[in-house]
This record gives structure tokens, C-alpha cells and sequence, in this order.
């Protein structure tokens, strides 16, 4: 917005100073945490009894990341988060996978293929992306049980598809409403059917929606902890709920820079997509609230 | 030129009744309902069949295992004279009422702070909203170690001579639902900004001119004129967060536990402390059921006013 | 044999019909265009028969084969599309070769085409870009190359040069046309802008409300419409229609358009256009119809030898086009306009002698708005 404050005036003057002073005092908020967090995992234990949250690390040291990675005790074992790191990428990779190819089909269908009673049944599965997951939690035990999915990354799969597939039919329907109809039309006049369209015509231009569907179900899913807690065994555990034992298991002295260097471990993976991606995550994050 | 065509005669053979779609034409109109079969199936079965079965056990007498021994609603009775559930639903109307309106006017603000055309402007948007990013563990866990009252803000605060200074939220029964806030409102409020921005993107400069024209100073524009306009932007960040606030369940396990003792409880940890690990089938499900009717309360008139603003276009 | 014939067709979505016992049929290498205001039915019409959309009665032919339930693909037909429709992920040529590929036809036999309808249409220069790398006219030129690689029995034109502009969409027209010379295809076109309508059709539907008014040659449309829709959508600016009542007998009818203010104008009609349901409309009040062309300026060279019925007018705005004048003159309680040449000197408040051609004029009912004579 053009000349919003006029800059020739002193007031105005002493006005943008406030701004830029405001904007500042809140970025030194958000940042606060991630600075406590990075200093101390690099802190030999010492200093961090001795000195503040904020003082440089004297000695810094990769010790803590080393205990977090591979010795530091999540209840029973004292395994460190490695183990737990890669379980969470077996345990997401499938997930996102699967739940972005089935949404993109499913937003195919619902927009290119138009039949009645469509949209009821797409507001149907997206009233499954509000309830509150405690609701179906007990069931869905007990059914993973049945299926001989209990405590498996099989189960943790199937349960992050089931409920990340609303989703990302959500993200790919809107996406592909914007897409001519015509095309399609064009397509099946030229002799193509339902899956080549779909390859051929559709697929080649999905990569934006695609982008944000998997970035989306990415940090989703990576930083789950409800189902991770309730459906996962000890050798299955994904890393937040490996973080959370991590940090409440008492045993000696509560070694916080080894806390701290777990929880970035936790917190990298996403960090990194979200510096990476961030246009394509706000946009998942706009897409998946102000529509749904 | 002479044209040949003619309005064919009405004296045609009658009807369809020969012809019908052939096989090809038939499977291409099934083909997009069987794509679509597996995901309502599963959303039928897990989310609708769920729910269902949650309630079901939420009339029943089940303790550590699911029983059908039907007791009506003895179990919601139950919980309705349970004293931790009362603290449970309290801090949730705190938290979530605080959770709520802090974010809607820091997100607001600053929204409405960074479109004075700042320089940077992108690098602040990613600082702000990255806690969006992290799991909120790893919020619990940070927050939990900036708020111990022996190592952290507090200790820092007297670090630089403030002797006095006191901030142990933390381990005070009364405060520690407080410190929920806190990191709640760091981690969601830039996810607000954002969305408070790109709305803010999307009303028509001249508007914006025309008000100034007409001589509104620069805040009474914002107040009278650009807010209004963003009550859609409102209603549904409302929702969401709302929503975030009814779910809140591992912010509470890595900040507080619940504690001190079940001082920090909100629904969704009562829910999965009775379900999970003190053999309470029966009150835990009643509880779920609870928090439903809750989502509910919140989503069926925003639903409502949605399909009714769409439909007046 | 037709090329395409459709029987009794009716297409309803939920409780409104969209398209109402529509029958019509064509001959191979005819240009038939389908017009009407929006809604219509004509886009509808098209895309029962491009097989898009499912009739819920009624049959359609191809080439004497029954193809109302068959798939798109199964039907031999191509369109192009408003929106051109290119597949944004191919190159020039994949989009033209896609619809062989997808009916197995030999690489060698695709490249042949895609070559030939390249030379064709003047795009060989464009084969490897993308759609989204050409001006408007090159994306029409493109998907009409891809309609015509696979020499089908039939193309489908909808709306197709509704998103160019003016002069390209003059250009294109002519192209087309010449097209339709040179390859003798069979054409059906939609479009609701009259004058393509015109200009390109060997045949014309004017549709209305799901029905198909008249269907006709350019020439029997604009001459000899059926009621007051057709006379009134076709031509720009379009025609007169004037209040009038009919007087006299066989041999000696007229028609008094009332002015108010002033007397009324007697218009004789003329003996040869005569029909003998006029017998039955003494008395009656009518429309008039009479395009802006049936007027003229009174010549006084001409004297005795000029031809018409004289009148004179007030005119009220003059608005010259170049080629010609259109004037616009209250005339009985309304006004109409007319079309005079450009040298003729008229300055708005001033009166002017005219003359009308009622040889060419036509008459409907008032109330049911078909034509009489």
C-alpha cells in the first residue's frame, strides 16, 4: 500500500521507528527459543549450571548431540535417537506417499469426473480432518489389534494415511477445479481414458499442489505424537514420542544440553523443509485451514 | 447456395429403448467411483464407524478392557462429578480462551505491521512463523527448559541483578495452565500473521485510498475499514486455533505432564491418562464423546454460515 | 445419407430441460452452425454430441451409424474448444500427434500428419513449444491442427474464436472458412455471435430456450425469419419493430403505424407479398418488422422514378460508421434506426425524407411474435 505513513513529517518519522522496533521485539520472541535450544546443545553441562540460557558456549561441544543420537536413555533403553530418527522416516515416507497419491486421484475424480452426490461424499471425508482424534483412538487400538498391525510401522502407516487422505484430496481438489474442464474433455475426444488423463494430462502439471500435499503431510505426520504414543511399540516409537521419553526419563543428573540437542534432532527435518519449501508450507497451511 | 438440411420428420423411430451405454462406456463411468471408494470407505469405517463405537463404550462399563455390559449413562455421570475433569474443562476454557485471543491480536498485529512496506519483510515472516514447522513436543520441551524456574528466564533475570525477580509459572498449580499459553501462543500466532497477511494482500488498494481521502487517520482505517473487511480471515482463524486448543494433547505431555499433580490437565490428556494408563475405558470414551460434541459446537455453525454465504454467492 | 442426425433428442439436468425435442440433420461437407443467446442449449447440443454429456432421450447419428451411448473416443469426431484446451505439459506436436498415439497409430504415420497439418495451418515454426509460449491465434491455429490430424467425420467447433480479439477473430474467420472449401469437411459450429453465424454457415439453428427455432441457409434466416427472436437476433444493428394495424382488403391492405402528436403514417402493403392469412388480421394490431437497410434517403434526382414508400422523419442521433450512417429517427412510439449512405448531410433536430422498401418488409403477430408475411 503506497503512502501509508507519509515520511516527511518527524512523526511520522518517529512512527516507522516504532514499527521497525515492534517488528524487531517480536522476532527477538520467536527466536529466543530456537537460540536457547541451538546454545545449549552445544554446552558442556558445567556451563550451563553456571552461566545464563544466553551465554556463548565457552568449550562448545558435540558431546550432547553425540548422547542424544546415540547413547541418551528414552525410558528402558539408553539407545539414544538415532534408532527413532529413522523410524520416523519409515514410518512418514510411506504415509505421505501413499495419502498424496490417493488424494490427488480422489481430487481427480471428484472434479474431472463429476457424478451425483460427489461433493456430499468429499464433505463427508473432510469432517474427518476436525474431529478430535481422541474420539476414534480406543477403535482404531483395538481394530490395529485385530489387523495384527498393533505396535507396527505398518499400523502407524495406515492410521497417518487414513486420516492425512482428507486432507490431501482437499489440497488436490481445489487445485484441480482450477484446471479447465475442457482439457479433460479434449482428452477423452482424443480416445484417452480415466488413468492416462490422469498421467498424461493432469500429472504433468500437479508439481506446485504436489509440492505442498507432501510438505504438508511431511511436517504432519513427522511431528505426530497422539497416534505415534498410542499405536507404537517400543522399536517402533517415532522420534517425538522417543524426544518425550527422552526427556522425562530421571535418571542421574538431568542432562539439559542433551535434551536440547534432541529435540533439534526432533525438529530438524521439518526446520530444514520449512526453510527450504516455506512458500509451498504456507500455502499448505492457508489451503488446509481457510478452505477447510 | 442450397441447403439440404431439413428439420428431420417427427415420424422417426421412437425412443432409446434399443440402444443402452456399451461396456467401455459403462466401466468409464464406474471408474472414478471405484478410485473413490476406498478413501469413503475408510473415512465411513474409521471416522463415522468410529465415533460410533467410541460412544458405544462410552455406555458401557469397560475398564481395562472394552465389556458391553451397558450401564446408560452412569459413565457421563460419572464424569460430571469427577473433580479432575471439571479442572480438565476450566483449563481448557482458559487456555483456550487466552490461546485464542492472544494469537488473533499478536497475529493480527503484526500482520498489520509488516504491510507498511517493510524491508525484510520476508525474513520476518519466516521468523515468525516458523514454530509452525516444529512438532509441538519440541515446543513443550524448549519452553519447559526456558521456564524452569532454576536455570531459566528466571534465573537469567537475576543473572543481570534482578534478585526478586520471580517467574515459576511452571511448578505453581495455579499458574502452570498459563505457561501453556505462552508456548501455544508462540508456536500458532505466526500461522495467524500469515493468514492475517495474505488477507490483508487481498483487499483492493483503493479502498485503502478512498478512506484515506475521506481523511481516516491510519489506525481508524485499519479499525473501521480493513478489519471488517477480514472477518472472514477472523472466522476461520478462530476455528482453527480453537480447534488446536480442543486437540491440545502433547504440548500438555511435553511442557507440564499435567502438573503439577493434574493442575494442567485439559480434556484430551484426561482423555488418554483414563483410556490408556488407569484402566478407564468407560469414563475415558465419555470424555472423547465430550470433546466431540465440543468440535461440534464450534464446527457446525461455521459449516452452517459457510454453505450459506456460498450459497448467497 | 447425413453426415449427423439427431432424433428427438431432450437432455434434462434435474427439473429443468435443457434441451427439448431437438431434431436436425446434416449432409457431408456442410457448415452448420448452431446460434442462440446464452443458455440456449446450443453448447449443450454440441456436447451431446460430442458425447460429453449423456441425452436422456432421444438418438444420435454419425455417418448412419446409432453413437448416442458410445464413448467420445469411440464416436470419430474432434473439437476445438473455447478455451483451445492445449495440454499445457506438451510441445506443439505432442499435442497435435496425442489423439493418434491414444488410437495406436505408427510413429511414422503421426509425424506424416502432424507435418501436413503444420504446412496447413502455417505452424511448422511453433512444433516444439509449449502452449504456454503462443500468442492467442497460434493456441487457435494449434488446436484446430489438432482437430484436424485426425481427420474424423465430423468437427466440433465451440465458440472458438470467442477469445481473440476483433481483428484476429476477422482473420481466423476467413481462415477457417477457406479451410471448409478446401478440405470439404463436415463442420458444427457454435457460436453466438451472429455475424460468424453468417458469414460461415451453409446451414444456421437458431436456438432458443432448448429448441431449435429455424434452421435454414445464412440467406432464408435473415429474410425469412419465422417469428421476432430470429429477425431480431440475426443482423446488427438489428431490425425495427414497429406497432402497427393492419387495414383494407386482398388487393389494397395497409398498415397505420399511430404516432402520437401527430398524424398517423399510413404504409401500404404490397400486393405481391400478399398472404391470405392476412384476411383474417383486419383490425388487429402487428409488428412490423423492417431492417435499418430497407431505408433509404429520398433522392430528388430520381424524381418519379424513385422506388420505395416516401416518409419523413425527425432524426435524433446520427452515428456514422464509415461506410455508412446509421441514423436513429422516432418513428410511430418508438424509434427505429436506419441505415443511409454516408454522404447524405443530416445534422441531429433536422427532418429528413426517407424511403422504405416494403417489398422486403415482414409482419408478425403481436401476441405470439410468429411471422404472418
Amino acid at each position: 500500500m503506497d503512502n501509508v505513513i507519509r515520511r516527511q513529517t518527524p512523526m511520522a518519522r518517529l512512527l516507522r521507528v516504532l514499527v521497525y522496533a515492534a517488528l524487531g521485539v517480536a522476532a527477538l520472541f520467536y527466536l529466543l527459543p530456537l537460540a536457547v535450544m541451538v546454545l545449549t546443545s552445544f554446552k558442556p553441562l558445567d556451563e550451563i549450571t553456571a552461566g545464563t540460557l544466553l551465554t556463548l558456549p565457552e568449550n562448545p561441544t558435540l558431546a550432547p548431540w553425540v548422547k542424544a543420537w546415540g547413547e541418551a536413555c528414552t525410558g528402558m533403553r539408553c539407545e539414544g535417537m538415532g534408532g527413532y530418527f529413522w523410524n520416523s522416516f519409515a514410518i512418514v515416507i510411506p504415509a505421505v506417499a501413499i495419502s498424496t497419491l490417493l488424494g490427488a486421484l480422489n481430487g481427480y475424480a471428484l472434479t474431472k469426473w463429476r457424478f451425483k452426490g460427489a461433493e456430499l461424499l468429499f464433505a463427508l471425508m473432510l469432517f474427518g480432518c476436525f474431529i478430535p482424534f481422541q474420539v476414534i483412538l480406543l477403535p482404531m487400538a483395538q481394530t490395529l489389534g485385530w489387523l495384527g498391525l498393533s505396535s507396527s510401522r505398518a499400523g502407524l502407516i495406515l492410521v497417518h494415511v487414513i486420516f492425512g487422505v482428507a486432507f490431501t484430496t482437499l489440497f488436490f481438489r481445489n487445485f484441480y477445479v482450477s484446471i479447465p474442464d475442457e482439457l479433460v474433455s479434449a482428452a477423452k475426444l482424443d480416445g484417452a481414458g480415466f488413468f492416462r488423463i490422469f498421467r498424461r494430462i493432469l500429472l504433468p502439471v500437479s508439481t506446485p499442489i504436489i509440492v505442498v500435499s507432501v510438505i504438508w503431510q511431511f511436517t504432519q505426520i513427522w511431528n505426530d505424537f497422539l497416534f505415534g504414543v498410542a499405536f507404537s511399540g517400543h522399536d517402533t516409537q517415532p522420534v517425538t514420542v522417543a524426544l518425550n521419553n527422552l526427556v522425562n526419563t530421571s535418571t542421574g543428573v538431568k542432562e539439559y544440553n542433551v535434551d536440547m540437542a534432541a529435540a533439534m534432532i526432533a525438529a530438524l527435518p521439518t526446520l530444514v523443509v520449512y526453510v527450504l519449501a516455506g512458500k509451498y508450507f504456507v500455502r499448505g497451511l492457508t489451503a488446509g485451514s481457510v478452505k477447510g | 447456395m442450397t441447403t439440404t438440411s431439413t428439420l428431420a420428420s417427427g415420424t422417426g423411430r421412437a425412443g432409446p429403448a434399443a440402444s443402452k451405454p456399451g461396456m467401455t462406456a459403462r466401466l468409464q463411468a464406474w471408474l472414478p467411483k471405484l478410485v473413490l471408494a476406498p478413501s469413503v470407505l475408510i473415512s465411513l469405517c474409521f471416522v463415522y464407524g468410529f465415533m460410533l463405537w467410541t460412544f458405544v463404550l462410552s455406555l458401557t462399563d469397560s475398564r481395562l478392557l472394552p465389556s458391553y455390559d451397558f450401564v446408560g449413562f452412569a459413565q457421563y455421570a460419572r464424569l460430571l462429578a469427577n473433580d479432575r475433569w471439571w479442572v480438565a474443562a476450566t483449563n481448557l476454557g482458559v487456555f483456550g480462551g487466552l490461546f485464542v485471543g492472544l494469537c488473533l491480536v499478536l497475529g493480527a498485529g503484526l500482520a498489520i505491521l509488516l504491510d507498511q512496506r517493510i524491508r525484510q519483510e520476508g525474513a520476518l515472516r519466516t521468523i515468525y512463523l516458523y514454530p509452525m514447522a516444529l512438532s509441538f513436543i519440541v515446543t513443550g520441551v524448549v519452553w519447559k527448559w526456558l521456564l524452569n524456574p532454576g536455570l531459566g528466564l528466571q534465573a537469567m533475570v537475576r543473572g543481570w541483578g534482578f534478585e526478586t525477580f520471580t517467574f515459576d509459572w511452571l511448578v505453581d498449580p495455579d499458574m502452570a495452565v498459563y505457561t501453556l499459553v505462552i508456548a501455544a501462543v508462540w508456536q500458532a500466532s505466526g500461522f495467524v500473521m500469515a493468514l492475517f497477511l495474505a488477507g490483508l494482500r487481498g483487499i483492493d488498494d483503493s479502498i485503502f485510498k478512498a478512506a484515506q481521502l475521506d481523511g481516516a487517520s491510519l489506525p481508524r482505517i485499519y479499525w473501521r475499514v480493513i478489519l471488517p473487511c477480514l472477518r472472514p480471515v477472523v472466522f476461520s482463524a478462530v476455528m482453527i486455533l480453537s480447534h488446536i486448543a480442543i486437540k491440545s494433547f502433547d504440548l500438555v505431555v511435553a511442557l507440564t505432564g499435567g502438573g503439577p499433580g493434574y493442575a494442567s490437565d485439559l480434556p484430551a490428556t484426561f482423555m488418554y491418562a483414563h483410556s490408556f494408563s488407569r484402566a478407564q475405558i468407560g469414563l475415558g470414551s465419555a470424555s472423547a464423546v465430550l470433546m466431540l460434541g465440543g468440535v461440534l459446537a464450534i464446527l457446525i455453525p461455521y459449516l452452517y454460515s459457510e454453505l450459506r454465504s456460498r450459497r448467497h454467492g | 445419407m447425413s453426415a449427423l442426425e439427431i432424433q428427438h433428442v431432450c437432455k434434462d439436468f434435474g427439473s429443468t430441460q435443457v434441451l427439448k425435442d431437438v431434431s436436425l440433420a446434416i449432409d457431408s461437407g456442410e457448415f452448420l452452425i448452431l446460434v442462440g443467446p446464452s443458455g440456449c442449449g446450443k453448447s449443450t447440443l454440441m456436447n451431446a454430441i460430442a458425447g460429453l454429456e449423456p441425452v436422456t432421450s432421444g438418438e444420435i447419428h454419425i455417418g448412419g451409424e446409432e453413437i448416442t451411448w458410445r464413448t467420445p473416443a469411440e464416436r470419430d469426431i474432434a473439437m476445438v474448444f473455447q478455451s483451445y484446451a492445449l495440454y499445457p505439459s506438451m510441445t506443439v506436436r505432442q499435442n497435435i500427434a496425442f489423439g493418434l498415439e491414444m488410437r495406436k497409430v505408427p510413429k511414422a504415420e503421426r509425424e506424416a500428419a502432424v507435418e501436413r497439418v503444420a504446412d496447413l495451418l502455417q505452424i511448422s515454426n511453433l512444433l516444439e513449444r509449449k502452449p504456454s509460449q503462443l500468442s492467442g491465434g497460434q493456441r487457435q491455429r494449434v488446436a484446430m491442427g489438432r482437430a484436424l490430424a485426425r481427420e474424423p467425420q465430423i468437427y466440433l467447433f465451440d465458440e472458438p474464436l470467442s477469445n481473440l480479439d476483433a481483428k484476429l477473430r476477422v482473420e481466423m474467420r476467413t481462415e477457417i472458412k477457406k479451410l471448409h472449401q478446401r478440405l470439404g469437411t463436415t463442420i458444427v459450429y457454435v457460436t453466438h455471435d451472429q455475424i460468424e453465424a453468417m458469414t460461415l454457415a451453409d446451414c444456421i439453428a437458431v436456438m432458443r430456450d432448448g429448441r431449435i427455432l429455424q434452421l435454414g441457409s445464412p440467406d432464408e434466416i435473415y429474410n425469412d425469419p419465422v417469428d421476432i427472436f430470429v429477425a431480431g437476433f440475426m443482423g446488427s444493428p438489428s431490425m425495427n419493430f414497429i406497432a402497427a394495424t393492419l387495414e383494407g382488403e386482398a388487393g389494397d391492405y395497409r398498415l397505420r403505424v399511430a404516432t402520437p402528436g401527430a398524424d398517423d403514417l399510413v404504409l401500404p402493403w404490397p400486393i405481391s407479398r400478399e398472404t391470405d392469412a392476412l384476411a383474417d388480421q383486419v383490425g388487429r394490431s402487428l409488428v412490423l418488422g423492417l431492417r435499418p437497410e430497407h431505408f433509404t434517403e429520398e433522392d430528388a434526382r430520381l424524381g418519379e422514378r424513385a422506388e420505395g414508400t416516401p416518409l419523413a422523419a425527425t432524426v435524433s442521433v446520427a452515428e456514422p460508421t464509415g461506410a455508412d450512417i446509421l441514423l436513429r429517427l422516432p418513428l410511430g412510439e418508438g424509434e427505429i434506426t436506419a441505415r443511409v449512405d454516408p454522404h447524405c448531410r443530416v445534422t441531429p433536430g433536422e427532418r429528413i425524407a426517407l424511403r422504405v422498401d416494403m417489398r422486403r418488409a415482414v409482419l408478425f403477430d403481436a401476441a405470439s411474435e410468429r411471422r404472418l408475411a
